[in-house]
């Protein structure tokens, strides 16, 4: 083939692309508006290459089922929505605390409780973060185009495998639902991460192993490692423990082994950024929208950028004040009540405004309701 | 006691040691006495004398004091969230189909809580044996009422007699699609030894009930005695199956029935799914 595949595919279809290429072999979920096609796709695809789809009798099931093939060895995701997700956080806490790789997509629509299924919405970034009760360290991704969304799940598998731990990828119902033609990335030209396995004598083994850098070899259930895997605090070799110089080391590795290489989980994309003096802050669908008006105002002389938000957790503190090191002020635009503006304006140095756009009622962001936003500022 | 019996026995006991779980500290979380040790034991014959691979063994389990379980034994140990074992359970077998899971639950983690992912694995007859120890209350929390707690029996939030009904896990099971149904007592370990031995072997889904003693909770809450009395009490109620099957219902009241309850063959979940996945990639 010469030229790369090119496809028209919507943006829950992407997912499916971009796990398939990662690796993915075994999904389970449960139909929920507007992520639905996911599970489709995965229905049709995944027996293709001998994988496994499995169709829950909820959410608790579905990421039940992803954990328990996930240990079992295969690369595994489930996808929901909002109500989903909250009936996910249970054992999405399970395997924060079992360090169990896995990719949760979650569709956002409007909330909180049954909501808005059919209209779009950002309003679960937080939740994202802080979903289950209990101290551990959240990763996050979220595209913003349909081409966008398959290379975000690859990265978000890569990161799963790499960190040992969940990771959440946000995408939107207008992103779940759009089309658009993309290249598809060739075999061997994303590179894919495989966890880690153990080397050593299953006598010498212990599974949650401090590391140099924190990650403990990951064996697969039946390879001959037999090990205890529990949602109860445990030592470096699984048992249950309620000793404070064992619960402190778990709780450390849970968090550090992730903001401590933090570089590597980083992205953003920056457009215009060199000389602007205002910046868009954005991310997710809005961050196209984005996009348009910093094209429509930098037409009419004005130095302003766009900032992308493709990592949302951990927070990008200091790569966002890098960026953002020339303006004088920030425009930070999501389709809720305000979350990552909170972050924002934490991480900022108190001499760069911080004003917020937002939009909750079902609707997208338009270009122009984000040049009108500017004038106020500029 | 002669020496051949003698031998017989120390090397019974050495195979209980081989299954107990390298550098686990023990004692148990278990109250001396309770059955769920003799369940464990009853497992581990069960699994010697199929003579499966310690490898090729998956315990699952919930929350409670039955779910501790896998923690003790030398095989993979899922010990997952309270009711969700057998969803948790579902992933490693269709993961995994060459790995035998067994999935040790209770009657609040499997009924109450779990109740959902229990009947769709029945329905699902996907193939897992499902050992369910039923002592007819919450021990780990200290005893409250469970689904299987008899209407108008004491626990710690039903103080003045059960004002609900309870179910029968083996008639919801095999009304779910269960293919192997079957119940047994703590007092009856050897015939507790045959039936996990079968339902292990069984492809498709399989249940055990194990009516169980928490002397601590149950037992003194009802009067009930101690661990023995208590076994003493089951082996008073239980009736043979074929037997009970020639008694009336009047007759058959307090009592309940043991044995196989249900047996058929049925195509298994991974399977008929892995069919799919012949013709589908043939058929490209
Ligand atoms: S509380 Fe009851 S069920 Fe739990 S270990 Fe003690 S006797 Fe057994």
């Amino acid at each position: 083939m010469a030229d790369k595949e090119r496809v028209l595919v919507m943006g829950n279809q992407a997912c499916v692309l971009g796990a398939i290429y990662a690796g993915l072999r075994f999904f389970a979920g449960y139909p929920i508006t507007p992520s639905t096609e996911v599970a489709e796709g995965c229905a049709r695809e995944l027996p293709k290459i001998g994988g496994r789809f499995i169709q829950m009798e909820d959410e608790i099931g579905s990421i039940a089922a992803v954990i328990g093939a996930s240990v079992s060895g295969l690369k595994a995701m489930t996808a929901t929505s909002g109500p989903g997700y909250s009936l996910m956080i249970e054992n999405l806490g399970y395997a924060y605390m079992t360090e169990t790789p896995l990719v949760v997509i979650n569709v956002q629509r409007g909330g909180p409780s049954t909501g808005l299924p059919t209209k779009v919405s950002q309003s679960d970034t937080m939740q994202a973060k802080w979903g289950p009760h209990g101290d551990y360290t959240a990763i996050t991704v979220a595209p913003s185009t349909i081409g966008e969304t398959v290379t975000e799940v690859i990265r978000a598998f890569n990161l799963a495998e790499r960190f040992r731990t969940p990771v959440t990828v946000l995408l939107d119902e207008v992103l779940g639902h759009s089309r658009q033609i993309i290249t598809l990335p060739e075999p061997g030209e994303i590179e894919i991460f495989d966890r880690v396995k153990p080397t050593c004598s299953p006598e010498e083994f212990e599974a949650f192993a401090m590391t140099p850098n924190m990650v403990s070899p990951m064996p697969a259930y039946g390879e001959g490692y037999r090990y205890v895997c529990t949602g109860l605090t445990h030592d470096t070799k699984g048992f249950t423990t309620n000793k404070s110089e064992e619960i402190a080391p778990k709780m450390y590795k849970l968090r550090h082994k992730i903001i401590d290489y933090q570089d590597e989980i980083h992205k953003m994309r920056a457009e215009k950024m060199d000389d602007a003096e205002v910046a868009f802050i954005s991310y997710g669908s809005v961050a196209r929208a984005a996009l348009q008006a910093t094209d429509i105002v930098r037409k009419a002389g004005y130095k302003v950028g766009a900032l992308q938000l493709q990592t949302i957790w951990p927070f990008p503190d200091e790569k966002l004040r890098e960026m953002c090191g020339k303006c004088r002020a920030v425009v930070v635009a999501e389709l809720n009540m305000g979350q990552i503006v909170h972050e924002v304006r934490r991480a900022l140095p108190p001499d760069i405004e911080v004003h917020e756009l937002q939009r909750y009622d079902g609707e997208i962001l338009t270009p122009m309701q984000l040049v009108n936003k500017l004038e106020e500022v500029l | 006691m002669t020496t051949a019996t003698k031998n017989k026995k120390s090397q019974k006991s050495s195979v209980i040691l081989d299954y107990l779980r390298p550098n686990k500290g023990m004692p148990s979380v278990w109250c001396a006495g309770c059955g769920n040790g003799i369940v464990m034991t009853a497992i581990i014959r069960a699994v010697d004398n199929l003579g499966l691979s310690k490898d090729e063994v998956v315990m699952a389990s919930g929350i409670g004091c039955s779910s501790r379980m896998p923690m003790y034994l030398d095989f993979s140990a899922l010990h997952t969230t309270h009711g969700r074992s057998l969803a948790f359970a579902t992933g490693v077998k269709f993961a995994r189909p060459e790995l035998k899971v067994i999935d040790i639950t209770g009657d609040g983690d499997a009924l109450a809580i779990g109740g959902n992912h229990f009947i769709h694995a029945c329905r699902r007859n996907i193939d897992i044996t499902a050992i369910l120890i039923n002592n007819n209350i919450y021990g780990m929390t200290g005893g409250q009422g469970s689904p299987t707690t008899p209407s108008g029996a004491f626990s710690t939030t039903t103080p003045y007699g059960n004002s609900e009904k309870h179910f029968d896990p083996c008639s919801l099971a095999k009304a779910a699609g269960a293919s192997f149904v079957a119940r047994t007592t703590v007092y009856h370990a050897t015939q507790m030894d045959t039936i996990i031995q079968k339902a292990i072997s069984h492809r498709g889904f399989s249940l055990v009930e194990v009516i169980s003693n928490c002397h601590t909770y149950y037992g003194r809450l009802n009067r009930m005695g101690d661990a023995v009395a208590m076994l003493n009490d089951f082996k008073n109620r239980a009736v043979p199956l074929a037997k009970s099957k020639k008694m009336t219902e009047e007759e058959m009241v307090g009592k309940f029935a043991i044995g196989v309850l249900h047996q058929e063959e049925k195509t298994e979940f991974c399977d008929v799914y892995q069919s799919v996945v012949d013709k589908v990639k043939g058929g490209k």
